[in-house]
């Protein structure tokens, strides 16, 4: 591991790096003197910091590929932890079960702040769920996710203030309607794939947020609209502390019927279909799938779930305007997916409790979050290309089919 | 059982086919041989509907199929193996033979299918967990194959099964087609540019040039057949 190769290669890095960050980090133009400081000692850090770096990236990189040999090695015989926990139902029963009891008490043990965080973390698992359709299973790559969103959460506020109509009456409402636009943007984009696909619906995304930010008749403009209503409880009246705990408990409820729903729908004939989609289009069309439905579908699917975590979203917040949901959104649950593992709903689910609670608990590092943002990102490319948690598909046994030796 | 009347095909501006007429009967093994270019490929996408025909009819059982839906024609028992095998990387074995039953509605006998594809091809039974992707491409070419199967289709198109590979596997997979055309009595449509192998296997062949026909009889004489030896035996 220490040989001398790796040494220089290092040392190289740490000079690459001194000579790179020179200018910025050793000459300091001393304005008010008018004089030029010097910080050597800082070259050094620089220096020692990239040398220690290199060295762990390094070792780390060594390690995966020792990992990948022993992998092609021992054949298909070994799974990843992570795997093997979810295979296992006696391991994965009880952290079932711990995590539900968790989350069932986490509003009475913590604060309300904390329970709001973990309502927000809970609209992304559903929306990351929904985008995962798109994107995992169908293998569409939708830049533009958030007008679905952007179309339930406003859906919401508008039928509220025109026409006084209740959460629970919206929320199929919004459901309904983001369908409706997921065909929509569908039929354009039916004959592009890849990067046409992912330019399409960032235009989509972006056309979307300029009309609700411009159309002041329609939607009040960048201002916004206010005072929306929390969902009710038969009519009981809720205190601040108790509604925010009632949406907690209606969050939970949600992500799980979307866990539930995206499962069967994943097992099912579409979600065959949408996996086949993702793998070989051609293929596709050969064994007698309809490209046009299946790609609808999975459009208009995936928004129907943005369209209730926008409903979710108008109802917690209470108020609503454009910049909540810019292309930044997008990219916030593109990359709950793509971290959690594309294709997994635990995947998802623990991407977006990752990505939405880490920020919140780390607001002393708040000046570096893009930083650190991005270095996860790029590690985890090169080291989990699969996400946190890769797909694990479900095997099907045939009993009594046998290799036949000959 | 197919006939092809007077086809078109275009891509774009660019004619692909100008003019294309053949017929296939029910049980045959019925070869497109040519050059690169001629328009083979096409063909058979005018057949399956991917890139329908501008112009001219494709008859399947006296009944008109070129303004159907590729799904449609899948669902009529017209089942494609595209050029280049295209299976599904990341599906297993199995999955693969199950996407290809997709618009079957009866587990019992798609179980059956299954079992008689791991008996054609042995080798995928031993590899049915594996990912369609790490196979070899012979065994890639034999699950193509098997996919294609898997729909029970009574007419197969094969685009070009020897792409790539072996002369020993080409043998064999020929000797299966073969094999498949008298035990399941599939009518088999072959595109191929080995036009000795593929004369050989089939009943009939066509030879295409430029986007048309320019020749067409037994397998047997084709091969004899001074023009065909020169241009594309290569004797």
């Amino acid at each position: 591991m220490l040989n001398v190769q790796e040494l220089k290669k290092s040392v190289l890095t740490a000079i690459w790096f001194m000579f790179l960050t020179f200018p910025i980090m050793v000459i300091k133009v001393n304005t008010i003197n008018q004089t030029v400081e010097w910080h050597w000692l800082r070259m050094l850090y620089v220096g020692v910091g990239a040398f220690a770096l290199s060295f762990v990236w390094r070792y780390l990189i060594k390690r995966k590929e020792a990992g990948t040999r022993k992998e092609v090695e021992e054949g298909e015989g070994r799974v990843l932890l992570t795997q093997r926990l979810l295979q296992e139902p006696r391991l994965f029963r009880p952290i079932v079960a711990l995590l539900a009891l968790f989350l069932l008490i986490f509003p009475f043990v913590f604060s309300m702040y904390q329970t709001n965080i973990m309502t927000t973390a809970l609209i992304y698992v559903v929306v990351g769920l929904g985008l995962n359709i798109v994107v995992g299973l169908a293998g569409l790559l939708d830049l533009g996710y958030v007008a679905f969103y952007a179309v339930g959460a406003y859906s919401y506020a508008l039928l509220n203030l025109h026409f006084g109509l209740g959460f629970w009456t919206v929320l199929p409402i919004g459901a309904g309607l983001a369908f409706i636009c997921g065909i929509i943007l569908g039929f354009p984009v039916l004959r592009l794939r890849g990067d046409y696909l992912a330019i399409v619906t960032l235009g989509f995304g972006e056309i979307i947020r300029l009309v609700l930010e411009n159309w002041n008749a329609f939607s009040k403009g960048p201002s916004g609209i206010a005072n929306i209503p929390r969902p009710g409880l038969f009519g009981l009246d809720l205190s601040l502390h108790q509604s925010h705990i009632y949406i907690y408990y209606l969050m939970i409820a949600m992500a799980i019927f979307t866990i539930f729903a995206v499962k069967r729908l994943q097992n099912s004939r579409i979600g065959r279909a949408w996996i086949a989609l993702r793998e070989d289009e051609i293929a596709c069309q050969a064994m007698g799938i309809d490209k046009t439905r299946t790609k609808l579908s999975a459009f208009a699917l995936g928004a129907t779930w943005a369209g209730m975590g926008g409903v979710m979203f108008a109802a917690k917040t209470t108020f609503i305007n454009p910049a909540s949901f810019t292309i930044w959104e997008s990219i916030i649950i593109l990359c709950v997916v793509v971290l959690g593992g594309m294709g997994s709903i635990v995947g998802v689910a623990c991407g977006a409790a990752i990505l939405i609670l880490l920020p919140e608990y780390l607001r002393a590092f708040s000046e570096y979050r893009m930083l650190i943002f991005g270095v996860v990102l790029v590690m985890m490319m090169v080291f989990r290309p699969g996400g946190f948690i890769s797909e694990v598909r479900q095997t099907y046994e045939f009993k009594g089919l046998k290799p036949s030796k000959n | 059982m197919l006939k092809l009347d007077n086809i078109k095909t275009y891509y774009g501006n660019i004619q692909a086919l100008k003019g294309v007429s053949l017929e296939i009967s029910e049980g045959e093994i019925v070869t497109l041989i040519g050059a690169n270019g001629a328009g083979k490929t096409t063909t058979l996408m005018s057949i399956s509907g991917v890139v329908p025909p501008r112009s001219g009819e494709v008859l399947f059982e006296e009944k008109p199929i070129h303004r159907k839906a590729p799904n449609d024609i899948v669902a009529l028992g017209i089942c494609q193996v595209p050029e280049g095998r295209r299976i599904f990387p990341y599906l297993t074995v199995t999955e693969n033979l199950d996407m290809g039953a997709f618009l079957r509605d009866d587990p019992a006998e798609v179980k059956a299918d299954m079992e008689y594809t791991f008996e054609l091809f042995p080798i995928l039974a031993e590899r049915r967990n594996q990912a369609g992707g790490t196979l070899s491409g012979g065994e890639q070419q034999m699950l193509a194959i098997s996919r294609a199967l898997m729909s029970r289709p009574r007419l197969l198109l094969l685009d070009e099964p020897s792409l790539g590979l072996a002369p020993l596997v080409v043998k064999r997979i020929f000797e299966i087609i073969r094999k498949i055309n008298a035990e399941s009595n599939t009518t088999i449509f072959l595109v191929e540019q080995n036009a000795n192998l593929a004369l050989k296997v089939a009943h009939r062949g066509y030879v295409m040039e430029n986007g048309k026909i320019t020749l067409t009889d037994t397998g047997a004489n084709l091969l004899v057949n001074e023009d065909v030896k020169k241009a594309y035996l290569g004797i």
